[in-house]
């Protein structure tokens, strides 16, 4: 009960919080709906499966780039149903030829399709239309924005946490842990892996469309930020990348430094985040949860001896 | 209709041919011994059968069903078990989750309770029923072995490919073994088993068939087999004459 009950009350809490804060608080709060949300889809997919995919931005860019191209041509829900359309689309396309890939390879790959989506909007945009730049005017306030960020997050919790208690979610975690192991159990690999890094996928580039209003002009170069990628990954391991919650603890607290270090140090905090990117890796590989769970698994000895 | 045939099966590595025109069936609740030196291609058949290589030609069929030319999961799917030559566990889900894998996915395709109860009555049958929530990867190497055997089982499978179960185990372990395995051919499932600890082929298996580079060299009573000459040449390289 209190399980649902909590989050219940959180959410409507996080909800009713754009009336009572100035416009530099909800532009935080929308930064940090945003990369909850990037932070948990990604999980999503890559927490169990151990398949690290840096191709967050390829899907968050397109996002935000259909909202470009389509904010005058078709009415605001219609241009939300298309990006999710178009990000299926490029996921399934994308999943069929490289979900055979294992380890590096995959992340190489992930890594590469966000630059050649963007070189190729950038051709497109300036051999084809002959502009780069492009102008969002939508008519939506930044308190709308959030709201819509923050649904999204829930549906991804909602749906993460509905997962774990499925068979597919169990197949995930049996492929991350041995793909052989998997196959011979009868799980049909090529099928899981594709369904959630689809709907992984689908989610991110939402999350482009819903947040690209904010950033009003809008060019390859702005949106294909490899630094989101990186982020979102960072936070998911932070938190734990395999927990229903994990995501969000990373993704919460790294918003707010990574807001402070580039407000107060613009120039040097990119070395923050590779300092930050060694240490989560070395000190916490399993994520912050995990990590206290050893801690009081460790202050309790009599209690472990007595289960083992 | 045969319960599994194997129809000049053939798997080549480049120059190499594995597996070498097998052809070799089995009655639905046999358990055959299947032996040969090392590097003979036992192993190689064994993937074959499961899918977990395709094979080059030839033609493998359970109860009708076709499996050359199928995936590991849908050969799964078709009633086929097996367990691996270097044990394979998942270490970071518990027990109870590694065994439940097969129930759920596997040919009967259970969940929730029904999957629990099938799982948690594979556990049982190799004696790990009380450490069902424990993490696979804190277990020892012989209950690794029971996991990996329990985990088949749940798959509820009709043909059950063990390869090389009984490798590494201590005298006692192998007793305990044995009588499993024994357990095991008495619920009426075909049971194909690589071994080379020959007192557990004696004990487990009336029939047995010997592999030799990638050939089938002998198959019939196990008695009769280990006392072939073919065989044991195969076994102690040719012998000169005196």
């Amino acid at each position: 009960m209190i399980r649902i009950a909590l989050p219940l009350a959180g959410l409507v809490l996080l909800a009713l919080a754009p009336l009572a804060l100035s416009d530099y608080g909800l532009g935080l709060l929308i930064g940090m709906a945003g990369y909850v949300t990037l932070a948990s889809s990604w999980a999503l997919f890559s927490g169990h499966t151990r398949y690290i995919s840096l191709a967050t931005v390829a899907f968050y860019g397109t996002g935000a780039y259909t909202v470009a191209v389509l904010n005058e041509a078709l009415p605001y829900p219609l241009v939300l149903l298309a990006a999710g359309g178009i990000g299926a689309a490029l996921a399934l396309l994308v999943g069929l030829s490289t979900l055979r890939l294992a380890g590096v390879y995959f992340v190489i790959f992930t890594f590469g399709l966000a630059e050649l989506v963007r070189q190729l909007i950038t051709w497109y945009e300036v051999t084809i239309t002959g502009t780069l730049g492009r102008y969002i005017f939508l008519d939506i306030t930044p308190a709308q924005i959030y709201w819509q960020l923050l649904a999204l997050a829930a549906l991804t919790l909602a749906l993460t946490a509905w997962m774990h208690r499925r068979p597919l979610g169990l197949a995930l975690r049996v492929i991350g842990d041995d793909e052989v192991v998997a196959a011979h159990a009868g799980i049909n690999l090529a099928r899981v892996k594709l369904v959630a890094f689809t709907l992984s996928a689908t989610i991110i580039t939402l999350a482009g469309a819903i947040a690209s209003p904010r950033w009003v002009y809008v060019e390859p170069a702005i949106v294909f930020n490899p630094t989101v990628s990186f982020l979102t990954v960072i936070m998911a391991l932070l938190g734990g990348a395999n927990r229903l919650w994990g995501p969000l603890l990373g993704a919460v607290p790294l918003f707010l430094l990574f807001e402070y270090l580039s407000v107060h140090f613009p120039d040097t905090y990119p070395i923050f985040l590779g300092a930050l990117f060694i240490a989560v890796v070395f000190v916490l590989p399993e994520g912050v949860l995990a990590g206290l769970e050893k801690l009081r698994l460790r202050r309790r000895p009599t209690t472990r001896e007595a289960k083992a | 209709m045969t319960f599994l045939t194997i129809d000049k099966a053939v798997k080549q590595f480049g120059g190499l041919r594995a597996v070498d025109g097998v052809s070799l069936s089995l009655e639905a609740g046999e358990v055959l011994g299947l032996l040969g030196p090392n590097g003979s291609g036992k192993t190689t058949l064994l993937n074959l059968i499961s899918g977990a290589l395709p094979a080059t030609s030839g033609r493998i069929a359970l109860n009708g069903t076709v499996l050359t030319g199928r995936r590991p999961d849908q050969i799964a799917r078709a009633g086929v078990a097996r367990t691996f030559q270097l044990v394979r566990i998942l270490p970071s889900l518990t027990l109870m989750e590694n065994v439940m894998i097969p129930a759920v996915f596997g040919h009967r395709a259970h969940w929730g309770a029904a999957a629990e109860t099938v799982a948690r009555d594979a556990l049982e049958a190799v004696g790990l029923g009380a450490r069902a929530q424990g993490i696979a990867g804190d277990l020892l190497y012989l209950d690794q072995k029971r996991l990996e055997l329990a985990r088949a089982l749940a798959a509820e499978p009709e043909l059950l490919l063990l390869d090389e179960w009984l490798a590494g185990l201590n005298p006692t372990e192998l007793q305990e073994g044995i009588e499993l395995i024994r357990s095991l051919a008495g619920r009426g499932l075909g049971i194909i088993m690589v071994e080379h600890i020959m007192e557990a082929v004696r004990a487990l298996c009336p029939r047995s068939a010997v592999m030799n580079s990638g050939r089938l060299i002998a198959d019939g009573p196990t008695g009769d087999v280990l006392s072939d000459p073919a065989v044991i040449a195969a076994y102690l390289g040719e012998v000169e004459d005196a």
